[in-house]
């Protein structure tokens, strides 16, 4: 990827800032997101709770499926592959969607090594925890960042908690003087110029959004006056008992994140969130959040 | 923000500039502005217009905008400001919500007399930055990026034609309303946020550049406003 292709992704993510991406199963489901105001979808075969319920090996989604949601709808398209399978990135690749996410939520092929996303041109977005996580993604190559929250539970707490580890450590950076960034660094496992620069920015140095778990307006506002450029909202909507009104709720609050009274008439006769599940009640080795480092 | 570099205010404070800001590129033309010296407001309600000098349309997707202008009753507002007279510039999704002709898609606010395709030139894979002539605008070639743009395939007799490319109209203007399928603000290009404040009221003085140079593509992760 040459520079100037990094940086026509990263304007791509920008365009996309205050708006809302949604996992879609089906074209159908796709129409419907697009009605519902989302700036992308993210094609799957089964959405995250499903996968949590299902259990067995999650790979990246048919390719037919993916062209079918390509098809029925005129924003930009996103899916996903496993950490580490850069040729299901090289399928996708091919396959000219706009943004490809190397997700947890798949089965991770590689538990060494992310995908070296500057051998593409196509962008991608990737998951983190907290700054040294997200910081490695962009050394890689990724042009868009996403807090990865705990996908498929409806459970905001772990979004919660990765947005405030990335903003209480970039705080920590920015009180750093240029010496003792060295040692931070090397603590959190950021490469040096990366830290500086986050350090002068103030923020990471992409656009970020919101995943995992988010599965109310209030929950996606919480997330965006917490810092979040926009958010993802998988198992929240399709597993919601009104698919449509809530997806709408969600865009209409996401877009006024900090107006009380948008946000209550959003939050108003929206039928059933999805049911959620508490996050005691999932064994570690179940958690997506901790695939990838 | 650093402060070794020129001056750019201008030279006759005119009304501040609206940027619509319910999702897109709202913070790109913020700073754009802010470099100009020309103070913006973030409109998100029908009262964040009164008291504007103009008032541009940022890009985002033009699907989701549509939706939000109808949810908070801006379509309403904006087809009320032009026809008060309110100059108006839509980038990419912007010039899309302008257009009185959308190719095989319902038009949205179309105060514009010019068809639009969306998304004319295919996927993300597709984007390009290139640099575009704007005689009338600047004497220099305009560096300018292409999202997932869509390309204006005909102007009305009301319109007058600022740049093209073969094949394709990149950016026009009537006596209201500017029109770019590509991001200005994405760019070191000043010229186009320059001319359009100046149809607002606000006046250059010569040394004013068309190009910054002190522009990096992190400039809007600086912005930082009093409405916000």
């Amino acid at each position: 990827m040459t520079d100037d292709r990094f940086a026509i992704n990263a304007q791509l993510a920008q365009m996309l800032k205050g708006g809302v991406i949604m996992d879609v199963v089906t074209p159908d489901q796709a129409r419907m997101a697009q009605e519902a105001g989302a700036v992308a979808v993210m094609a799957l075969e089964r959405v995250p709770a499903d996968i949590r319920k299902q259990g067995g090996v999650a790979r990246m989604s048919d390719p037919g499926l993916i062209r079918g949601v390509k098809k029925a709808v005129t924003i930009p398209v996103m899916a996903k592959v496993r950490i580490g399978h850069f040729v299901e990135a090289q399928i996708l690749e091919e396959l000219r969607i706009d943004y490809i996410d190397e997700s947890e939520v798949l089965t991770p092929a590689d538990e060494e090594c992310h995908i070296d996303k500057t051998a593409f041109s196509i962008p991608f977005v990737c998951g983190c925890r907290n700054l040294g996580e997200a910081l490695r993604r962009v050394a890689e190559g990724a042009a868009m960042i996403r807090t990865k929250g705990e996908a498929g539970t409806g459970n905001v707490v772990e979004a919660v908690r990765h947005m405030r580890t990335v903003n209480r450590e970039i705080r920590a950076l920015k009180g750093l003087s240029r010496e003792e960034i060295i040692p931070f660094a090397k603590e959190h496992g950021i490469p040096f110029e990366l830290a500086l620069k986050t350090r002068e920015l103030g923020r990471l140095p992409v656009v970020n959004f919101a995943a995992g778990g988010i599965a109310t307006p209030a929950d996606a506002a919480l997330m965006m006056q917490l810092g979040a450029d926009g958010v993802f909202v998988g198992s929240g909507i399709f597993k919601a008992s009104d698919p449509s009104k809530r997806a709408a709720a969600i865009v209409k609050a996401v877009a006024q994140f900090k107006n009380p009274a948008v946000l209550l008439e959003a939050s108003s006769n929206l039928g059933d969130a999805m049911s959620g599940i508490s996050l005691e009640k999932i064994p570690a080795e179940e958690r997506l959040a901790t695939r990838g480092w | 923000m650093n402060d070794d570099r020129p001056s750019l205010s201008s030279s006759l404070p005119g009304q501040p500039l609206g940027i619509l800001a319910l999702q897109g590129g709202v913070a790109e033309h913020e700073a754009h502005l802010e470099r100009l010296g020309v103070p913006s407001r973030l409109v998100r309600t029908p009262a964040d217009l009164d008291g504007l000098g103009g008032i541009i349309l940022p890009g985002g997707e033009s699907t989701c905008l549509s939706r939000l202008l109808v949810l908070f009753g801006l379509d309403r507002a904006l087809r009320q400001a032009h026809a008060q007279g309110l100059p108006m510039w839509g980038t990419c999704a912007g010039a899309i919500l302008l257009a009185r002709e959308n190719i095989r898609e319902m038009p949205h606010l179309g105060l514009m007399d010019i068809a639009v395709q969306r998304n004319a030139f295919g996927a993300q894979l597709d984007s390009f930055q290139t640099t575009i002539l704007a005689p009338l605008l600047a004497p220099e070639p305009l560096p300018v990026t292409f999202i997932r743009a869509p390309q204006i395939v005909r102007v009305g007799p009301s319109v007058r034609v600022l740049s093209q490319q073969e094949g394709y109209i990149t950016a026009a203007e009537d006596a209201q309303c500017l029109a770019t399928v590509f991001h200005p603000e994405l760019t070191p290009t000043l010229a186009f946020h320059r001319h359009f404040a100046q149809r607002c009221g606000w006046v250059f003085p010569e040394s004013v550049p068309f190009l910054d140079p002190t522009w990096t593509p992190q400039r809007w992760m600086h912005v930082h406003t009093s409405s916000d």
